[in-house]
C-alpha cells in the first residue's frame, strides 16, 4: 500500500536511499544537496539503516571513498550538487571506467562564478561525458522513483555502470509536494540483494582495478564502454516496466506529452517541463497543436527514439537550462544530432532559460510556443540560439 | 473555491511563515488533494521580507514557479503593507488576510481593495504573545486562514499543528500553539 505524503524532493530521495539501505555512503555537504545527506546521516545515527557513513573532506574524496567501497564489493551511494560535482570530475571517469555501479543523486545547481546556489543544469551537463548514466526528474515523485530504479539499472549484470539521478535545486529539492512512497518491503524486493562482480575483498581471487593500459588495449577498453552504453536503453525500459507494475507509474526513455499529432513542440528537462505542460494544454484549448518532449535518460541519449517522436512536427524549440558558451545549449546539440538523421525534419531553435535559478514562468513558454507557431506556418527563423527571460 | 487555490504568504524571516505554508500543505493532503509549499529562497536573515507559496488542487500540480495571481494573500507582518506591494498580481476576487491590530476597513482603504476583494484581519501577534509568550504569529494565522478559506476543518488543522510542532517543541509550546490556532480561527474579522 502506497503512503501519501507531502515532502520535499531532498526528503523523498533520502527516503528512497533509506529504503534501499546501501552498504556505504560518502557524505560531504553542499547546498542544495546538504539537507538530503543530513537526513540520511540521521537515519544512520538513529539505526534506521546499516549503512557505513564515510565523512570526507571534499567531494573528490567522497567519490574516491565510493570507488574504493564499490570496488571492495559494496552497494554504494553519495549525493552532490554544482561545484561538488565539478570537483569529482577526475573520479567520475574512474568510477565509470572501473565499471562501478555507484548511485548518486545530483541536485542541480549553477556553477561558479559568480557564486550562485540556485538551480540550473550546468553541473550535470558538465558531467555528461564522464561515462555515467544520467536520469533526469521533473519533481520529487520522479526523483524518488528514478533513484529506486537507478539501482536496478546501474547494478544490472549486463551494465555495471554508475548512475546519477538529477533533480532541480531548490525548485524541487526544497519544495514540498504530494507524493507516494512505496512500502519498505516493496522497495527492498524491487532492488533485490546487491550482486557482487569481481569484489576486491574476495581474497581467494585477487584482482586489480585501474591498472596502466597503454596503446596496446586502451582503445579496446573504451570500445567496450561504448558497447555497454548501447545496452542501457533496453535495461531502462525493462526496469521501468517492472516499476510500473509495482507503483502504477509509467516511465520511458523520455516523456511524450501530446506529441502524437503536434505541429510544434518544446523539448525541455526537469521541473520546467511541468510548467510547460500546463501552457501546452492552454495552446491546445486554443486549437494550436502543441506538444512536449521531456528527456528522462540523457546518457545514453536515445537518438533514434527522440527523432521518431519529433519527426512529424514542423517546428521544435529545445530549451536549455545550461549553456555551452560559444556553442548551443547541451540539450539542443543532442536533439539536433538526433533530427539530422531524418529526411524531413522540423525547424529547430534553441532557447537558454532559467540560469542560476531565474524563474521559468508560463509566459516564457507562451512566448516560445507563439514563435514556433509562426515558424510552423511558414515564418522565418530570426535567431537560432537566444536567451529568454533575460534583463537586457 | 476554484479547483486550484493559490496562496501567497508575505512575512519576515523568523516569524514561522515558511513553517505555516508547510503545515497548511500537509493538512490539505486529505481527500486525495495535491499540494505544494515552497518559499522564495534569498539570503536568510531574521527580519528580512520573504514570500512563501501554497498550491492546493484536486488536479495534479505541474506548475513549478512562484504564484503570480494569488487567490489568497496572507500577510504575516503588517509593516510589509508599507514597504512592498502585497497586492501584486491580485485578482478581482482575491482574499487578503492581514495580521494587524487595525480594523479590516482601514486595511481595505490602505490597499484600495476592489469591491470583489475580501479583507480579513486578525491580531495574530497578540494572540501568540497571550498563548505562548512569543511574537510568532504563524499558528494564529493558520487558524484564521483555515476559517477564511474553508480548505480544511479546524479539527483537522489542529491535528496537523500538533503533529508538526510536536517534532520540535515541548508540550507547553505545542499546547500554546494549539490554543493560538483556535483563537486565530475564532477572532479573524471581515470588513
Amino acid at each position: 500500500m502506497a503512503k501519501v505524503v507531502a515532502v520535499t524532493g531532498n526528503e523523498a530521495v533520502a527516503e528512497a536511499l533509506r529504503q534501499v539501505n546501501p552498504d556505504v555512503c560518502g557524505i560531504y555537504p553542499i547546498t542544495p544537496q546538504t539537507d538530503m545527506m543530513q537526513r540520511y546521516a540521521s537515519f544512520i545515527n538513529n539505526g534506521k539503516v546499516d549503512t557505513e557513513a564515510v565523512l570526507v573532506e571534499s567531494e573528490h574524496s567522497s567519490m574516491s571513498a565510493c570507488i574504493g567501497a564499490s570496488a571492495a564489493g559494496g552497494r554504494v551511494v553519495t549525493a552532490t550538487s554544482s561545484t561538488g560535482l565539478a570537483l569529482m570530475w577526475e573520479m567520475l571517469h574512474i568510477a565509470s571506467g572501473d565499471r562501478l555501479p555507484i548511485i548518486m543523486p545530483v541536485v542541480n545547481r549553477a556553477l561558479s562564478a559568480p557564486l550562485n546556489i540556485h538551480g540550473d543544469h550546468s553541473d550535470a551537463m558538465g558531467a555528461r561525458d564522464t561515462g555515467w548514466i544520467q536520469i533526469w526528474s521533473e519533481n520529487g515523485q520522479e526523483a524518488y522513483d528514478n533513484t529506486i530504479q537507478a539501482f536496478r539499472i546501474g547494478e544490472h549484470m549486463d551494465i555495471r555502470l554508475p548512475a546519477m539521478v538529477c533533480m532541480d535545486g531548490f525548485i524541487i529539492s526544497h519544495s514540498i509536494e504530494r507524493m507516494e512512497y512505496l512500502e519498505d518491503a516493496e522497495v527492498k524486493k524491487f532492488v533485490g540483494e546487491f550482486k557482487n562482480l569481481h569484489p576486491l575483498l574476495d581474497l581467494d581471487k585477487p584482482k586489480s582495478y585501474g591498472p596502466l593500459i597503454l596503446t596496446d588495449l586502451f582503445h579496446e577498453y573504451k570500445r567496450a564502454q561504448h558497447e555497454v552504453m548501447t545496452k542501457v536503453k533496453g535495461v531502462v525500459l525493462e526496469v521501468a516496466g517492472e516499476f510500473e507494475k509495482l507503483s502504477g507509474r509509467k516511465y520511458g526513455l523520455f516523456e511524450s506529452y501530446r506529441l502524437e499529432d503536434a505541429d510544434i513542440a518544446l523539448v525541455i528537462l526537469n521541473s520546467a517541463a511541468g510548467t510547460s505542460k500546463d501552457v501546452v494544454d492552454a495552446f491546445r484549448d486554443r486549437g494550436i497543436k502543441a506538444g512536449l518532449l521531456k528527456p528522462r535518460l540523457f546518457r545514453p541519449f536515445p537518438y533514434e527514439e527522440v527523432a521518431a517522436a519529433l519527426k512529424n512536427t514542423k517546428a521544435v524549440c529545445v530549451m536549455d537550462r545550461a549553456d555551452s558558451f560559444g556553442g548551443y545549449g547541451p540539450l539542443f546539440m543532442e536533439v539536433s544530432s538526433a533530427l539530422y538523421q531524418l529526411r524531413n525534419r522540423p525547424a529547430l531553435i534553441n532557447k537558454i532559460y532559467g540560469l542560476g535559478g531565474r524563474d521559468y514562468l508560463p509566459s516564457h513558454a507562451e512566448l516560445v510556443l507563439n514563435e514556433l507557431d509562426g515558424i510552423a506556418k511558414g515564418g522565418k527563423i530570426n535567431v537560432f540560439k537566444e536567451y529568454i527571460g533575460v534583463r537586457e | 473555491m476554484a479547483e486550484t487555490t493559490e496562496i501567497r504568504w508575505h512575512g519576515r524571516g523568523g516569524q514561522g511563515t515558511v513553517t505555516a505554508a508547510k503545515v497548511l500543505a500537509d493538512a490539505c493532503l486529505s481527500g486525495g488533494r495535491h499540494v505544494q509549499a515552497f518559499p522564495e529562497y534569498g539570503p536568510e536573515r531574521a527580519g528580512a521580507p520573504l514570500r512563501a507559496y501554497n498550491r492546493i488542487s484536486a488536479k495534479e500540480l505541474r506548475m513549478h514557479c512562484p504564484v503570480l495571481a494569488p487567490d489568497v494573500v496572507s500577510v504575516v507582518d503588517a509593516t510589509l503593507l508599507d514597504s512592498i506591494n502585497i497586492a501584486e498580481g491580485a485578482k478581482e476576487d482575491t482574499v487578503f488576510l492581514v495580521n494587524t491590530t487595525k480594523e479590516p476597513k482601514e486595511v481595505r482603504e490602505k490597499l484600495k481593495a476592489g469591491a470583489g476583494q475580501k479583507i480579513f484581519t486578525v491580531d495574530a501577534t497578540k494572540i501568540a504573545l497571550d498563548c505562548f509568550g512569543r511574537a510568532m504569529p504563524n499558528s494564529p494565522m493558520l487558524g484564521a486562514l483555515c476559517k477564511v478559506t474553508g480548505l480544511i476543518t479546524l479539527d483537522h488543522l489542529l491535528e496537523d499543528v500538533r503533529k508538526s510542532f510536536g517534532k520540535k517543541f515541548a508540550q507547553k509550546v505545542i499546547d500554546g500553539n494549539i490554543e493560538a490556532t483556535k483563537r486565530g480561527y475564532e477572532e479573524v474579522r471581515e470588513g
